[in-house]
Formats: structure tokens, sequence, C-alpha cells
């Protein structure tokens, strides 16, 4: 143990910690900028570059950054001399004098790292305003991401997720000096990079050089257009977050109402992913057994493991980075996409409407949706499957825009029949769940016996690599799970060198899957929020009378009226999709 | 050439080297030649040395003149740029500078041919340790 | 042919030239004529003898006699005593030589030159090209002595005892340095060449590695003996061909000769180096994002500790130094610590390479033994202010220092003597600047590099810098106010205490150093709006003297903008609204009728 001073404050901390977590142990709040902390990913980034967090160590002559400074035996550190208000308060001007002021309309305004820090320094000026030139850039929309570098303050925390964690390797820091700034190489679009949606970078960044494609504004003019039908599907994963918006606590269960926000917002039809992530398990199951059942009779042309396929910046990361495995992931559609398809062909019928008259619009977690539902793949006759996705935080954004009181709101149910789902589908929020969904269903049709258990916590955690065995009534099936597209290669690595064991493979871009995505509000550092979101997911499950994909009634009517059986011709069709190897369109340097 | 065993060997090297120094290996076994040394660093290249160079290894073939020309770095004259050194037997170094080809025509007619100095010498001013 | 026994070479240095220089010569050559000697003996015109506080000088060649603040009529006795009689005239010499005859004035003759070339000892004098003309100066003997005769410790001892100091900039005891690297243990070590010189203005290891890169690679193989690496990396800017050619050619060299590979002179020592290419950031001179760059990453420094000896190039231990210090190294090994030691003061020993440039005469690469002053560097060696202008200031270490003025001339160079003097060794520009130089100007300039040069990481040097480019602009346009000097002065001390690395933290010294001895220049800007040195454009006026104008339109009509309006033979009026101080009219005016204020 290490002996210190802080603040005068007699401190005892471990050998290796920083000021800034010694400081913070003892109650003393030193703030911090460029600095997070993501302690459940194992991700601390301290760049030591906004210089916010310097602090006054007694026999050194310039001041110290506390966030990467580890602490000596016998130091004394002053956290909040005048020195140091000065150096906190010109470094915090120096940023904003580099910033655009406009608050007012900024997307991050109320959210924003930057504005609560200069709130806390009581910044009330910016100087240098009569000389001060700004560093702007060109402005890149992307499907998903708009990048507005003008309001980048050089933190780097997207870097760190972009590298770090997701291994996705399309940002870094660019330029020189003064127009220094994060980017993909050669400042060329994120479209064009090697970039895959997931909206981590966006998740974590503390101004809003980084923002995910709005769509609100488009919605209402939809909403309010009488000749359109709306309808909207909402992910698992929102129901688990959305609260934490309109302040209630990380993990609170907000399905009904949300239903009712959505139906007061003027959607015609309320329905749920959930639905479409039912007849997902029906075909990626159905695809799972039977390259199973050809593999175990001894089959070497079929590749195994299978790999999930729901999850958008995953496909975008293995059509960028592994061309080479194409042929591994299930063919099936993500849920969003089954919704689409079902919805504008079965549904439409049903309601006795044209394609081009129903607008599909999805509620999604996640980033990478938006890209995911204007691929090609998805269209029919250039018209989309699902028009366009909104995130938790747009819908949030929506209801308080429309001032809807959602904490009074009555719980509201689903409307029928695409709102009907088992508990199978809820979890496909968070990680490990869309294998456990699928192993309930497998195992029943490939063992003809009933679960005596639904859980399997084997599955079930925060771990970025778990791995269980399932006994399919004396056949082991080998299964991986990985979340965060950095664990993901780690897997990838090792089924192209050949040596997976496994049968199938879970794979989430987003740390804790969806419950953790891009578009999910912001946890600001607090990783815990994800573990209490996983344990709302678990709840909902453990309270839905339906666990099994493959028993939900509404799915059963829907292949008896109109797909036939899983992997059927018409099935094919509709829910399943192919991949491209998007690594020649991407410039690689 | 074989490489250097230890350092005994090294010395060796280099009481061979010095000796032969200033030696041309074939002919005038009797006579030492003329060194004439061409700063070549990256200044002097960029003030005309090339040029100078060139200049001064055909003037002599043309003149019959027996010299031994090398390269060497800079010499730190740059305001002198570009500067040579000449070693007529059994005299000290002379260090020229602006030696363009005006000036080093000059110096081979006059120094070389008659050991008669000619404006802008640059005088030594400097200590090494050997 | 007739040989000429004797020549007299006057000094036609530019300070010497303003003491009656010609005179001299005029009297000596007509002495000459006089005695009937042209024949016989030479006279010539030299460059400068770096004696200028003495001068003017004459030589006597090859006696090697040296005559200082020779008048003109000395020119009679020196032809008569010295060129006849063969005496020397004793009351102009400058140290009393043993004997008159040239074959007995040995080394010991020669008056005490300023400067000791120790780094610099091949430059100019072996052809980089030529292993042998190495060896034969005692190349790879050090090497040689090293494994052959002492350990490690042994050796870093020697290095520590000798006192050498990172010639880089800020001066880190280079034994030191490796020993904590040799106490770090790891299987693999590397060291580092640090051949990324920045500063503008300097180009000490540029001349090094061209004149001489085999004191380098010999250096590295000790320090990796020293240290345990087996591996050596220079990092080389890719704008140094000549000298990235040379390296290439000495490295290959001196694998042939088995001075680099496996067992080196039979010994169980391997080292190999390789050369790494970096794109010419100035922050890539700092250790840690020169480690980060050579690994292919983003050229930006990180937080230290850990320092490079811990976990450096690839995490593994490694000693970086730059050019000139490892030039020193195989001849503190060779001539002793002690030796080395004797040079220089108490804290700073040995030599130091300089670029000169600037208003100085003798703008040129010099090695001066520590602790000699800034005048007899810029007067003595330099030669003086060019055009007998006034000396106003001096930079050194670049765009980290800071200006040194007249009352600072008498200290000595060295580490500490320079920063408490509020400037620093830095890795050796030295920038004389004379009263035709305006210090914002001057400021400002050094910050338009470190703008340019800062990597961009922290904030401080990222957009600090910026703004006290943007403020120093604004003084130079005439529209400062006062309170932009405490602007300056208190945005200054806070990117010194609070930005990441070496760079951001001495950006700010040009500005400090100018406002604390150039503070009248500063307010002249910003009250009077004038530029005392003339040098800031916008604060310029032209005008029409109406006495000298004759109105020949000349002015008129060279004016690119139509500022300068009157008829033929009557008075123009130059309208400073519309005047661009191109300064076409100056030229023009053939009647001093243009002044510029």
């Amino acid at each position: 143990m290490i002996n210190l001073t802080i603040d005068n404050k007699k401190i005892k901390a471990e050998e290796g910690t920083t000021i800034y977590k010694a400081a913070k142990m003892a109650g003393i709040d030193i703030p911090v900028l460029c600095y997070m902390d993501l302690h459940d990913l194992n991700i601390e980034h301290k760049p030591a570059g906004c210089r916010i967090c310097v602090v006054e160590v007694e026999g050194r002559k310039n001041l110290a950054p506390s966030c990467s400074t580890e602490v000596t035996e016998g130091m004394v550190v002053h956290t909040h001399t005048l020195r140091v208000l000065n150096a906190r308060r010109i470094v915090m001007e120096l940023i904003l004098s580099d910033h655009p002021k406009e608050c007012l309309v900024c997307p991050k305004s109320g959210n924003c790292d930057l504005q609560k820090i200069a709130i806390k320094l009581g910044i009330r000026d910016i100087p240098y305003q009569e000389i001060s030139e700004i560093s702007t850039y060109r402005t890149d929309f992307s499907p998903s991401i708009i990048r507005n570098m003008d309001k980048c303050i050089m933190c780097r925390r997207c870097e760190t997720m972009c590298n770090e964690l997701q291994t996705v390797g399309a940002l870094s820091a660019i330029n020189r000096g003064f127009m220094s700034v994060v980017a993909p190489a050669f400042e060329m679009d994120l479209e064009d990079s090697v970039c895959t949606y997931c909206g981590q970078c966006v998740a974590v960044c503390p101004t809003a050089a980084l923002t995910e494609v709005d769509h609100t504004n488009r919605l209402i003019r939809d909403l309010s257009n009488p000749s359109k039908t709306v309808i909207v599907q909402t992910a698992p994963a929102v129901r688990a977050a959305l609260g934490e918006e309109f302040g209630l606590e990380p993990g609170t269960l907000v399905t009904g109402k949300m239903v009712s926000a959505l139906r007061n917002l003027g959607f015609k039809y309320v329905f749920d992913t959930d639905f479409a992530a039912d007849l997902t398990i029906m075909e990626e199951g159905t695809e799972m057994l039977e390259r199973l059942s050809k593999h175990l009779q001894g089959d070497t042309s079929v590749k195994l493991p299978i790999l999930t396929s729901c999850c958008p910046g995953w496909v975008n990361f293995f059509e960028s980075q592994f061309t080479d495995l194409l042929d591994i992931p299930s063919t099936a559609k993500s849920p969003q996409q089954m919704f689409g398809a079902i919805a504008k062909s079965y549904f439409a019928s049903k309601i006795n409407i044209s394609r081009k008259d129903l607008i599909v619009v999805s509620i999604m977690p996640c980033l990478a949706k938006k890209y995911e539902c204007q691929r090609d793949e998805f269209k029919v006759d250039g018209n989309p499957d699902v028009d366009y996705s909104i995130s938790t935080r747009e819908l949030a954004n929506l209801i308080k825009r429309a001032n809807i009181d959602f904490i009074s709101l009555s719980d509201d149910d689903f409307d029928a029949p695409l709102g009907e789902s088992s508990g199978a589908a809820v979890i496909f929020g968070t990680t490990g769940g869309v294998i456990e969904a699928a192993i309930r269903t497998a195992y029943e049709l490939y063992t003809g016996k009933s679960l005596e258990k639904f859980d399997f916590r084997e599955l079930r955690g925060m771990e970025g690599i778990r791995q269980a065995t399932i006994d399919f009534d004396g056949t082991p099936i080998h299964i991986g799970i990985a979340h965060g597209l950095g664990k993901a290669r780690e897997l990838l690595e090792g089924i192209r060198k050949g040596e997976s064991r496994f049968h199938a493979i879970e794979i989430m871009a987003c740390p804790g899957g969806c419950i953790g995505g891009g578009g999910q509000p912001l946890h600001h550092g607090k990783t815990e929020i994800l573990k209490k979101r996983m344990e709302a997911i678990y709840r909902e499950d453990q309270s839905k009378t339906i666990r099994k994909s493959h028993e939900n009634p509404y799915i059963i009517r829907l292949y008896e009226e109109f797909l036939g059986k899983p992997m059927s011709e018409k099935a094919h069709r509709l829910l399943h999709t192919h991949y491209v190897d998007k690594s020649k369109k991407i410039i690689y340097i | 050439m074989p490489k250097v065993k230890n350092p005994d060997e090294l010395k060796n090297l280099r009481n061979q080297l010095t000796a032969r120094a200033g030696k041309k290996q074939d002919d005038k076994k009797h006579k030492d030649p003329v060194v004439i040394k061409i700063a070549m660093a990256t200044c002097s290249i960029a003030s005309g040395a090339r040029d100078t160079f060139n200049f001064i290894t055909a003037a002599l073939k043309k003149r019959n003149i027996d010299a031994i020309v090398t390269r060497t770095g800079c010499m730190g004259y740059c305001y002198a740029e570009p500067t040579i050194e000449i070693t007529l037997p059994g005299t000290e170094p002379v260090v020229f500078g602006q030696v363009d080809q005006t000036k080093a025509d000059e110096i081979i007619e006059k120094y070389l041919k008659k050991g008669e100095l000619v404006d802008g010498v640059i005088p030594k001013n400097y200590e090494s340790p050997w | 042919m007739t040989v000429k026994k004797k020549h007299i070479l006057v000094c036609n240095g530019t300070s010497c030239q303003n003491v009656a220089h010609d005179e001299i010569f005029n009297n000596l050559k007509k002495e000459l004529q006089n005695h009937g000697l042209e024949e016989s003996a030479g006279l010539v015109r030299t460059a400068c003898f770096g004696l200028c506080e003495k001068g003017p000088v004459i030589e006597i060649f090859p006696d090697k006699v040296f005559y200082v603040q020779v008048k003109p009529e000395d020119a009679k006795e020196i032809v008569e005593e010295h060129i006849i009689r063969g005496k020397p005239v004793k009351r102009l010499l400058y140290n009393e030589p043993e004997t008159i005859s040239g074959k007995e004035s040995g080394e010991k003759a020669r008056f005490k030159r300023k400067q000791i070339r120790i780094a610099l000892r091949n430059c100019g004098v072996i052809d980089p090209e030529n292993i042998e003309e190495y060896i034969s100066r005692y190349g790879y003997e050090a090497l040689g002595r090293v494994l052959d005769e002492m350990t490690p410790s042994d050796t870093i001892r020697i290095i520590k005892d000798s006192g050498l100091r990172g010639r880089g900039g800020a001066g880190f005891p280079t034994g030191l340095k490796w020993e904590l690297a040799r106490n770090n243990q790891n299987d693999q070590k590397y060291v580092v060449c640090n051949a990324d010189e920045g500063d503008p203005g300097a180009f000490m290891d540029r001349s090094i590695l061209e004149g001489d890169p085999h004191s380098v690679i010999e250096a590295m193989a000790i320090c990796g003996y020293c240290i345990g690496a087996g591996k050596g990396l220079v990092y080389i800017r890719a704008e140094y061909p000549l000298a990235i050619e040379r390296l290439k050619i000495a490295i290959n060299q001196a694998k042939e000769f088995g001075f680099l590979g496996r067992n080196i002179l039979d010994s169980d020592f391997h080292f190999d180096i390789e050369i790494r290419y970096g794109a010419g950031a100035f922050v890539c001179g700092e250790e840690t994002a020169l480690i980060h760059s050579m690994e292919g990453g983003r050229g930006e420094p990180t937080l230290k500790p850990p320092f490079p000896a811990q976990s450096g190039y690839l995490g593994k231990p490694t000693n970086v130094n730059n050019v000139e210090t490892f030039a020193n190294v195989p001849v503190i090994i060779l001539k002793g610590a002690k030796w080395f030691s004797s040079i220089g003061t108490e804290k700073s020993k040995g030599t130091k390479v300089f670029a000169l440039a600037g208003k100085i005469n003798n703008v040129g690469l010099i090695e001066v033994p520590m602790g000699i002053t800034l005048r007899e560097v810029i007067f003595e060696i330099g030669g003086g202010i060019r055009n007998g202008k006034k000396f106003k200031a001096v930079q050194t270490g670049g765009p980290s220092g800071g200006c040194l003025t007249g009352k600072h001339l008498d200290l000595p160079i060295d580490y500490e003597t320079l920063v408490a003097a509020g400037s620093m060794m830095g890795s050796g520009g030295m920038i004389v600047m004379d009263e035709d130089d305006c210090m914002v100007d001057f400021a400002k300039f050094f910050l338009d590099f470190t703008v340019e040069e800062s990597c961009g990481k922290c904030t401080p040097c990222r957009i600090g810098n910026k703004r006290l480019n943007e403020l120093l602009d604004k003084i130079c346009k005439g529209n400062g106010a006062m309170e932009d000097i405490e602007r300056l002065y208190n945005l200054s001390i806070v990117i010194k205490d609070t930005a990441l690395c070496g760079l951001g933290q001495s950006s700010p010294n040009p500005v400090l150093a100018t406002l604390n001895h150039f503070r009248n220049e500063y307010e002249a800007h910003i009250i009077d709006k004038k530029c005392p040195a003339g040098v800031c454009k916008a604060l310029m006026t032209y005008e029409i003297v109406e006495e000298n104008c004759v109105g020949c339109t000349a002015c008129a009509r060279a004016c690119p903008v139509g500022a300068i309006t009157g008829e033929r033979k009557e008075v123009h009026r130059i309208d400073p609204r519309l005047c661009i101080k191109c300064g076409a009219c100056l030229e023009k005016c053939k009647f001093n009728a243009v002044i510029v204020n």
C-alpha cells in the first residue's frame, strides 16, 4: 500500500492506482473530460489529452494529469488550488474557443459532457472569440452516423471503442496540431471505410461530434400523412432502457408504457420485433439443426459452426473483415428485417393495403439497424421492407416533444397478430439470448422431448467470450458466445485457423448485446447500467407464459396460413438473405 | 574484405591504412600525390559542390595532374560553401571557400601547380582530439 | 617553377573588413613590391579566423605565426622583419610562439582555437563512404576495446564519469540512461538513435550522419553491449536522403568488416542496425512519440512513466539517444572520462555543436566547449553581426528555447545557465538577430512552427498555441490591446503548466522570453501602432515627401492597386487605405521621395 495525502487527507492506495482513482475513493471529486472508465468492459481510456483533470503535486514543476499519474509514496496532492482552478478554467476556455457555440440547437444539449464540465468549472465567458479560428471539417453523413467534427474535442474515446473494444479500426486521429481530428483514414467517408455502424463511438462521444442519423422529423411527417398507414415494431432491448430517459431506475421495464406512448404518438399498429425474433428462431434454428444433423451424420461438406446473423453491426464486420467466412453465418434475416418482410406481405394483404402505403418503422437500440433497413437486399422494387429505424434515444426525444407524460402512462398491449411473442424472443436483447432461444427450440425439435427447465444460466453473463456445452439428449452441443467485435474477432480467428470446436456461435457487436447498443440511452461510463438492463430482460422472459418460440401461436398460424414450413421456398424468399464481400468496396491502406 | 577478428587486427589495419594514406597504390611510389577533399554534405551539394567536384576531376585529368580527389562531409563553413581542402605533399592542409568553377580553376593553376595561395583561404579554426 | 616560400594571409572576414582591412592589404602589397618580393612571397585574403575581437588577423603561412590587431602602419615591419629576416614581430603576436621558424612551431605554437571538434572530429576530414578512412582515424577501436577489455558496467561507468549528457536538448545524463536500460531485465532490448532532427535551422545530426556515419554506428554497438541489446534502430527523417544513403553504405561496410552482425570482433556480442524512416514531424523527436511512430502508430507522445528504459519499442526496454550524443561516445572510450570531463563546466561536460544562423557573418556549424560565452561564439567564431548592424538577441533551443540578449552575452553556455536565463540548450540551433528583427514577429515565427508541429493530442498545445499565435498576429497587425500582453502571459504560463510533453511545455518560451526582454517592442506595436524594426507590414505606412517629389508619375504607374494619385509634375499622394505596402513605389522612385514609417 502507498501512503499519500490528497487535499490534506491521509490516504492509502494500492500501487499502480492513479491519483484520480485514489481521490475518488477518498470522496474527492476531480473533474475529468476525456477520461472514460468502462469498468465492466475492462476499458480504461486515459489518454491524458484534455488536461482538465490536472492537479498540483508538491515537488513537481508542472501540473499532473490525475487520470493517468500513478500515486507514489509520500506524494502530496492538491486537487483544487488556485493554480489548478486557473489552469482548468483556461484549458476549458481553450476547448470552448474551438467549439461551435450552438448549444441551443445541439442534439447533445443537456446530455453533453463538455457542457456539464463547463458548468461545473463555472465558465461564464469564452475569450479569444474576436480572434479565434475554429477548426472546421466536412460533415460526414453515413446511413447511421453523422460525424460533425467541428464539435470534436479530441478526447479520443471513439478511437478506443473502435480500435480496442471493437477492433474495427475505422477511426484514428489524423492531421496535426490545430486541425487534428479523429476520422477514417484519408478523411474518407465512414461509408467508404470499414465502419460497421455499431455506434459504440456515438455511445461514448462526450459532445455531438458523433450522433445518430435522426429520423424523428421524418416520422412526424409520415404520422401526419393521412394516406399512409404507419406501423411500428420495437426491439426487446428498448423496453429495458427507455425508462432511463425519463428518470426511472436503470433496469425498469417499461413495455406497457412504451406501447401506450407509441399509440399516443399516432402509430396505427404497435407491434413487437419479438414476434419476428420468434420467427427468426424458427428459421435459424431449423437451419442450424439441418446443418448440425448433416454434420453429426458425417457430412463433411457442411460448414460449422453456424453463426447467428441478427446483429447488423456484426454482419457488416464479417462482410468487410472476414470475407473468407461469408458462408458460415446463418442466412436468416435479422428480426427487424423478417418483421418488415412479413409486415409488407402477409400483414399488408391482411389489412388490404399496398406495400407502398404501409410505412414500417422500427424502434431499435441500435444504429446499424438504420443502415441495415436500407440495404438493397431488403427492398422490393426499391421499396424497403422497413422504411427506417429510430433509436431508443430518438424515441425518448419524440415522446418528450409530443408532451406525453411517460411516467404516468398506463400500460397497454401490443397489437395482434405481429405483437405476440415468447420469452425466448425477449432475451434476444442481451448477449447469449439468441443462442439460448435457439437452443430452447432446437432441443425440442432435435430430441422430440420437452425441456424441463428453460433457463440456461451457463449461457448468460457479461464475460466477453463464454462457452458452454449443452447436452442434446446424449449429443453434446458446443456453444460459443461473444459480444463486442474484438471478442468476436478472437472467435473468428479460431475458426479461420480451424481450431474452433463450436457447433454454434452467437455474436453481438455491442458489449452486453443489444442492451448496450449504440442507440440506447447514454450510460456516461456507468457500465453497471448494462447489467441492470440485462436483468430486466430476463425478468421479462420469466414473466411470459410462452417461453419457447415454436410455441408462439401467431407464429404457428403464420406458417399455416402463409409460409408453409420453416426453410420453405417462400420462407427462403422472404426471410433469408445473402452476404456481400465488402472488402473490395473498402479502401484499405 | 574478410571480417576483422579482434582489436589487434583492427590496430594493424589502422597502421597499414595510415602508412598507405596519401599514397596511391599503383605508381608514383617515390612521390606523395596531392589530396583534394571536397565537402559533399547536403548543404554543400545545394551550393554547387557537385559541379565543383565534376569540374575538378575533369580538369585534373585534362591537365594531367595527379591527385586523389575524395568527397567528405560538412566542414562547417556554411557561409563559404562549396569548400575544398587541399593537401600538397609535405604541407599542412589548406581549406578554400566559395570554390566555384572559376575559383577551382585558379586554385589548380596557382596552388596545385605553383604552391601559390589564392584569396579565399579558410583558416582552420578548431582543435580536434586527434 | 618558383614556389612562393611564404604567404601573408590577411583576414577578409566581415568584421575585420571594417577595421581598415584594405589599407593593411594595400600597404603589405606595396611593401612586398618595394622589396621586390612579389615573386617569392604571396599575399592573399582569407575568410574569418574566428578571432574577431583581436582582428584584423594576419597569418604567415606556413609558419603558423599569427599577428593580431594589425594596423596599416605595421605592414612595413611585418615584411621587413618576418618575410625578409625571418623574425616575428613580437609585439603583434597573439601568443608567444616557441620559435620563429616554421618547422619548429609545432602544435603548441598555435593560438588556442575556440572550437574543439569531438562529435564533428571526422566531418569534413574523412570520406564518409569509405570505412577505411574511419578506421585510419581510430574507428571501431573504442568498440574493440569495450568488447575486449571492459564489462558493460565498466563502460557505463566511463560514460557516467565523463559527464556526457544528452545532446538532443534536455541534457539527461547519458550514462545514467544506459544504466536504467541495463537494469531492466528483458531478453530483447533496443538501442534507438534519434535522428529526427526537427529544430528549424539545426542540422548537426544530418551533418554527422553525412560526414561520419560510422561514429554513430560504433557508438550504438557500444551502447547495445552496455545495456544488453542486440538490435539498433536509427529513426531518421525521410527528408535526409543523403544521410540515409551514407548511413546505409556505412552499415553495410560495418557488416562486411564484422563490426555489426554476429560475434563482433570474435566476442559473444551480436548487434545489428536497421533504419526506420520518419515523416519529419517535430514532435517525433520526443522519445515516446518517436517510439510510437516506429511502431507504426501516430507520432504522439504518451505520459512518462513508463520511460522507454522500462517499456519502449514494442514494450521492450529501449534506450534512445540522439546522433550527436552517440558521436561523442567512441572518443570518450578511447581518450577517457577524465579527458572528456576536463572540457566544459562543472555540470556540462565536453562540447556542443551549434548551427549558427541568422544575422551573423560566419553562418555555419561549430563545435565549442561547454562554458564558452555567447559573446565568443557570436562575435569571434561567428564573426559578428552582418553588415555591421547591432546585435539584438540570439535564440537558442529552437522553438522550445528563448531569446537571450546583450546582457546575457557573457554567460557561459551550459545546460543550467541557459535554462536559468530563460532559454535552453536544445539541439543546437542558434539564431542571431539584429536591430532589423522584430521580436514580436520573431516570437510569432516560432509559434507558427509549433502550431504546425503540435501533434494535437493535448488541449493546451493544440488550441493554446494556436491562440497564442493569433494574439501575436493581432499585435503584429496593429490591433493589439494592452490586456493582450497579460493574456499572452497567462496563457503561456498555463500551457507550460499543463501541456503533455516537452514540445507543448516549452512552446510558449519564445513568447515569454520576448515578453521579458522586449516588452517595449510589444508596447510599441500596441500603443504607438509601430513596429520599431520595421518588419510588421501592417504597421508600416508609405508616404511621399513633398519636397522631394518631382511628379514623375513613376510611383503611380508602379502601384498595383492605384493607391497613388497626382498630376504630372505635381506632388503625388499615397492613399493609406488603399496601399497594400508592397514597396513597388519605393523601388521605382529615383528622388527619395517615398519613405516608409
